[in-house]
């Protein structure tokens, strides 16, 4: 395996993969401000939402950790911050200042949206021709932050593209990389096999208390035994029939070998290398959308009957075993593992395939999803506005 | 040709990996853990990434794959025939 790739050092010492200046919009009301900036200023990115207005307690905390972890994410050079006051928009670009990188952020109230668009326009044409003089240098692999996360699961996702991550994730694990997995629900069925790979008991302790939170959850909004959503209609049509069967195809991404060495909040950052486990939805891009948030600059995305995500932040890699995805959805497939299911291709030759197209991705090569446009943000919330 | 796929030599399911499998085809299973094959006959046209029953099953058996428990059995199940939603349930929820 390469022991280096080509980065962005950032201002803070943590490596990107891309070299982005995104318009982010602190509320829902500010999105049309956000896309106009965007549109102005070719080259920059605006990563509209739905939320940010009555939010309280936990839940606001979140859609500002959410905020400030993908504006702080190192695949990201630079911020231009938009939002309907000047509160909120000076904590959120604050709390992304604390990494040192370039942030401006512009409140629409007393101004309106033309001449926000205005200033915040000429905010992100300096950054994004300051950020375009950027050079990759060559990074060391434990550098690299990786996260996982697989959608549209089917019977191929466990003995195919799934394990296809484990082997991968092994083979970075050993390398000190920084890695995280989660989909809480999505482990109900194999929940003891992730808590006897924890590292001790207190780790231990911290996991099965998130996952019996996150049961309590669904046994107390649940009107059916959930077979109308877990497996989803999609997972069955794929030929999953339990949730147990879901989840012990899912737990395969981690690997043989990886231990879980911590538990985070969602959109929590990592304290240091080693396989964490995050707390989060088992709905893809809510699941990447807080991966970006801590941190992580590229993403492994196993998928059975083929979900299309992306993220504009967190370049997502799909890896497929399903000949009949592969065949009639080709375009969203990265790494193609069916060799796998033929005995064509060894576990440990699957692996290196995808690594292999990781270091092409952390070098600078457009996903599947990223050529095609996909830029789903979709925020965690936890309970009702106020 | 692989036609379907297994985790562990116990388990009572294997997943089909091919498309267009039809009954009275003779499958071959390949031991994903072990690496060698096996042969079962196939009773029913089986969907790519369904399962296929790798033995006779009753009602309120334990099915197995991964060599570990995904759920019981709701509708007997005979070997070689379509397994699914429609003859098996999780146990939980």
């Amino acid at each position: 395996m390469q022991s280096t790739f080509w980065g962005y050092r950032r201002e803070n010492n943590r490596v990107g993969v891309r070299n982005h200046v995104i318009i982010l919009p602190v509320d829902d009301l500010s999105n049309a401000a956000a896309e106009a900036v965007a549109h102005n200023i070719k080259g920059t990115i605006a990563i509209p939402h739905p939320y940010g207005r009555l939010q309280f307690g936990a839940d606001l905390d979140l859609h500002f950790r959410t905020l400030i972890g993908a504006g702080s994410n190192p695949n990201v050079a630079a911020v231009v911050v938009i939002g309907i006051e000047d509160q909120w928009t000076k904590k959120v670009a604050d709390g992304i200042a604390a990494t040192g990188k370039p942030v401006a952020g512009f409140g629409i109230e007393l101004h309106g949206d033309h001449d926000t668009i205005m200033r915040a326009s000429k905010a992100a044409r300096e950054y994004l021709q300051w950020a375009s003089e950027k050079h990759r240098v060559e990074c060391e692999l434990p550098e690299l932050w990786v996260s996982t996360k697989c959608g549209e699961s089917d019977t191929t996702s466990g003995c195919g593209a799934n394990p296809t991550v484990g082997d991968a994730f092994d083979k970075l694990y050993a390398a000190g990389c920084t890695l995280v997995f989660g989909e809480t629900t999505e482990l109900t069925g194999g929940e003891q096999i992730v808590a006897a790979r924890c590292r001790d008991d207190k780790v231990r302790a911290d996991f099965m208390r998130v996952f019996d939170r996150y049961q309590e959850v669904i046994n107390r909004h649940k009107t059916s035994d959930l077979s109308d959503s877990q497996p989803t209609k999609g997972n069955i049509a794929g030929g999953l029939t339990t949730i147990e069967e879901k989840a012990l195809g899912n737990i395969q991404k981690i690997g043989k070998k990886c231990v879980v060495d911590g538990v985070l909040d969602k959109a929590e950052m990592p304290s240091g290398p080693g396989l964490w486990f995050m707390d989060s939805s088992s709905a893809a891009a809510e699941m990447v959308t807080l991966c970006a948030a801590s941190g992580y600059v590229v993403h492994f995305f196993p998928t059975g009957q083929g979900n299309v995500i992306g993220n504009p932040i967190l370049p997502v890699i799909k890896i497929c075993a399903n000949p009949r995805t592969v065949r009639t959805m080709g375009e969203h497939v990265d790494v193609d593992t069916c060799g796998l299911l033929q005995r064509e291709l060894t576990m440990s030759d699957a692996g290196d395939k995808l690594l292999d197209m990781m270091f092409r991705t952390a070098n600078g090569r457009l996903t599947a999803a990223e050529a095609l446009g996909h830029r789903e943000f979709v925020m965690t919330r936890l309970y009702e506005s106020a | 040709m692989i036609h379907c796929v297994l985790h562990d030599p116990e388990d009572s399911v294997a997943v089909v990996v091919v498309e267009g499998v039809k009954a009275g085809t003779t499958l071959t299973g390949l031991v994903l853990d072990e690496d060698r094959t096996i042969t079962l006959p196939c009773v029913q046209d089986i969907p790519i990434g369904h399962k296929v029953a790798l033995k006779d099953l009753a009602v309120g058996d334990t099915v197995v794959k991964y060599g570990i428990d995904i759920g019981k059995v709701v509708q007997p199940i005979s070997k070689g025939q379509h397994a699914h939603v429609h003859n098996i349930k999780t146990k939980r929820w």
